[in-house]
């Protein structure tokens, strides 16, 4: 029992690192600025998603767990609506490919 | 191989692919771009932090997370208003010459 | 242990590069994110050192406050200003270059000289902990030890409010503040804002009421809690206090009065300015906590808020 749950927290803080990996690939290679978004809340909500389903076998219980799991909600409806204005801001015109020397406005 | 050595490590391994995303700060091209470098940042260090917290058993490193994931997600949101209010200039400068156009 | 050692130096790296990225950035705005990201590396280096307390601090008011603070006065610069490099000669800029260099190298010096083991004054704290009643010595030597510190800390906010305040045009004394009028970001935003301060005002509750015994304290919770305050203007769901109303001035400035209130008192009740008697040393740290708490939260929301404004600014605007 104890080394199935071992490897169920290797395997699921494995897949999160790895998407925490693609989302920033994707920030990094990604052509446009909604493009690189749709990367970001990958890592956002899968990749600390996974780490923390990973992580819940290894804490005390209730305290500990349900602590991780508020942290992942919070990040998870944090991502969720902040993408949304992101992309809103990216969209309008006043902001898409403004540069260093032109202040978004 | 120990799991709190493992944790280790892949708080290492989340820390540095989110860093290797900070260069979107320096490349831009925008400013949403740049956003989304440290909306990155937030979310990976809170998960370096909870394998951080988990592989060292503090468990007030828990609490930091909880807090970064707060205060990452209001300092999102601050950065996209402050860009997006339409925001009066509130000293006359020489782009307004006839100063401000007060009734 | 190396993968430690990989971490330590890999970090010191990426902060040293984010901070001349951030000295160097072209544009205000950049910077600012730079900053906060910066910030958020330095409570990470925090952890690793295992001052957990420090890096609670440093993430809430250090990167995150501090930098909306910036943010909020670089959006706020006169379209000149921001668009041109500072006007500044070379022999400025390497004085100041030289300066800080100097600063550096002094630190560094004084660092490696320290003497081998350092003086420390960990072990009276650890010694006199107990008869303040409290678990976690960071907050014993913050409200016990060196009371004298955190109180001046607690009325240079109430300082920092009244500059604030005196920036207030010659109309606008009295009003409402300004800078946090309601961003049309829509309805994401509105339902951000009414699901997460729920959860920021316990946590922020819950930092406090640890502190006693864990990392966490009067100035984490305070800017939690001010986040939450803010985040809840920005969407439009609560309004920035008039100035001049007087239950925001009694919440300003309750903390530190209770605190110099109780510190008198020690005068005659524990026999020094700032001592608290035995019996009492525990509840008493608490009450003083929970008004610094408050009137922190108020202190660092109104320092986001900016200096009051007449109501009509935002309509005489071209």
């Amino acid at each position: 029992m104890t080394l199935a749950l071992t490897l169920f927290t290797l395997i699921a803080i494995s897949l999160g690192a790895i998407f925490f990996l693609a989302g920033t690939v994707g920030l990094l290679r990604f052509p446009d600025t909604l493009t690189r978004l749709h990367a970001l809340t990958k890592a956002d909500n899968l990749g600390l998603g996974l780490i923390v389903l990973g992580l819940l076998p290894q804490v005390d219980w209730p305290v500990g767990g349900l602590k991780l799991i508020a942290v992942w909600l919070v990040v998870l409806l944090a991502g969720a609506t902040v993408g949304q204005l992101m992309a809103k801001a990216a969209r309008s015109d006043a902001w898409n490919g403004s540069t260093d020397l032109e202040p978004p406005r | 191989m120990d799991i709190a050595d493992f944790l280790l490590a892949a708080a290492v391994f989340v820390l540095a692919t989110v860093a290797l995303g900070l260069t979107r700060i320096l490349r831009g091209p925008s400013d949403v771009d740049r956003m989304m470098a440290a909306q990155l940042l937030g979310t990976g260090g809170v998960a370096a932090l909870l394998l951080l917290g988990v592989a060292t058993d503090m468990n007030a490193i828990t609490d930091l997370a909880l807090v970064l994931a707060l205060l990452a997600a209001f300092a999102s949101v601050a950065l996209v208003a402050d860009a997006r209010r339409p925001e009066p200039e509130p000293v006359p400068d020489d782009a307004h010459p006839e100063g401000k156009t007060r009734t | 242990m190396s993968a430690a050692l990989i971490v330590d130096l890999g970090l010191t790296l990426l902060i040293l590069g984010l901070g001349v990225w951030t000295v160097a950035a072209r544009s205000n705005n950049g910077a600012v994110v730079g900053y906060i990201a910066y910030g958020l590396l330095v409570a990470l280096v925090w952890v690793r050192l295992a001052a957990v307390d420090v890096a609670l601090t440093e993430a809430a008011i250090g990167s995150g406050l501090t930098g909306l603070l910036l943010l909020g006065v670089a959006t706020r610069l006169p379209r000149s200003a921001r668009l041109t490099r500072p006007p500044t000669g070379l022999g400025t800029r390497l004085l100041a270059g030289f300066l800080s260099a100097a600063v550096a190298g002094g630190l560094a010096a004084v660092v490696l000289l320290l003497p081998d083991p350092a003086p420390t004054l960990a072990p009276s704290v650890a010694a006199n902990l107990p008869a303040t009643g409290l678990g976690n010595p960071v907050t014993g030597v913050l409200i016990a030890f060196r009371a004298i510190d955190t109180l001046l800390e607690s009325v240079v906010l109430v300082f920092a409010i009244i500059g604030v305040w005196s920036l207030a045009p010659k109309d606008g004394w009295g009003e409402r503040p300004g800078w946090l009028r309601p961003a049309p970001l829509g309805s994401a935003l509105t339902l951000l804002a009414q699901l997460l301060p729920p959860i920021g005002i316990l946590v922020g509750i819950h930092l406090f009421w640890t502190g006693a015994t864990a990392p966490g304290g009067a100035f984490q919770g305070g800017a939690v809690l001010a986040a939450m305050w803010v985040l809840a203007m920005i969407a439009g769901l609560a309004r920035p206090p008039a100035v001049s109303r007087r239950w925001l001035r009694l919440m300003l400035v309750a903390g530190p009065a209770l605190f110099l209130t109780v510190g008198i008192a020690g005068i005659w009740l524990a026999g020094a300015f700032l001592a608290y008697p035995v019996a009492y040393a525990k509840p008493l740290i608490l009450v003083i906590e929970a008004a610094l708490t408050l009137s922190i939260a108020a202190a660092l929301g109104l320092l986001l808020a900016g200096p009051p404004e007449h109501p009509s600014a935002a309509e005489r605007q071209p």
